[in-house]
């Protein structure tokens, strides 16, 4: 990848060293274009287990969307209209589908052991977007303004009273509840999935088993010959193409 | 108000068993996950042969 020099004869020097060009250069080093946004994914990506992350996103960007219409509309919309149930039942169910499909991509992740390659901080971030996405939930159900919520409050009160948070993290402080999850905990998430997404790209989807053991086979074959100067690569332009995005 | 799908007036059904103690709703939505998660590693994905054999 190069990166296009500035206009010459403009008084600027032809590579200035600024923090702008640094951040730029090795972020380009870091996530060229051609992983960034590829050509396609390998072809052990044509399977059912590798939905789900990307059914991940889609309840998250569902999630995103309705909240941010009940956060404009207000508590009085979402209980006494029609149009305000549909959103609310919208971002609760859009809710439950992404702790559905989150879950069984980490325990796909998990089995196939997907720190494997140098992606400990893909497996990181997925993790720990999980433990962030689950507080989201709780402060979104004490934030609905009714009876459930009351009752949710006070069990969750007490469960985190006996833990010791209770007294910066008040359940029953609708305020509080409430920036926490249209502001803070959303922003974390975003941010979370984001780095997540970002370290696949940069790292490539793990493949199989199987796939792995085959290309250790073949580095050692190719070292005992003497021809082999070569690495295992992880990414995914060392793996046959689907030609396709998934 | 609407009224809901299932009579939502009585506590909630249980499923206890030692210390673990959950809800029904909970159980039959951690066993549909379960029965997912087989089904996505079962299932062959459309056109996933085909990819393979190297024809696109």
């Amino acid at each position: 990848m190069s990166v296009a020099p500035p206009p010459s004869g403009e008084g600027m020097p032809a590579h200035p060293d600024t923090w702008t060009v640094r951040v730029r250069e090795a972020a380009v080093q870091a996530l060229p274009p051609e992983k960034l946004l590829p050509d396609g994914q390998p072809t052990y990506v044509a399977s059912w287990i590798y939905v789900f992350g990307v059914a991940s996103i889609a309840s998250l960007i569902v999630i995103i969307a309705s909240g941010s219409i009940l956060a404009l509309k207000g508590p009085a919309w979402w209980h006494y209209t029609g149009v305000g149930h549909f959103f609310n039942s919208i971002h609760m169910w859009s809710v439950e589908l992404f702790f559905f499909v989150m879950v069984v991509h980490l325990w796909g992740k998990f089995w196939m052991a997907a720190w494997r390659g140098g992606r400990a901080r893909v497996w990181v971030t997925g993790a720990v977007t999980f433990l962030v996405a689950v507080p989201t939930a709780l402060t979104g159900y004490v934030s609905q303004q009714n009876f459930d919520a009351q009752w949710i409050s006070t069990q969750a009160k007490d469960g985190l009273n006996s833990v010791g948070v209770g007294a910066f993290f008040n359940v029953t402080n609708f305020g509080q509840m409430y920036s926490y999850h249209v502001l803070l905990l959303p922003v974390a998430v975003v941010v979370l999935v984001s780095a997540h997404v970002l370290l696949v790209r940069r790292h490539g989807v793990v493949p199989p088993f199987e796939i792995d053991s085959k290309k250790a086979a073949l580095v050692s074959t190719a070292r005992l010959d003497g021809s082999g100067s070569s690495t295992p690569g992880n990414s995914p332009a060392s793996q046959p193409s689907t030609g396709a995005q998934s | 108000m609407l009224a809901a799908i299932f009579n939502l007036n009585h506590p909630a059904h249980t499923v206890d068993w030692e210390f673990i103690h959950l809800s029904v709703s909970n159980v039959v939505v951690i066993a549909l996950m379960l029965i997912v998660f087989v089904l996505a590693i079962v299932l062959p994905f459309p056109g996933a042969a085909r990819r393979r054999g190297g024809t696109s």
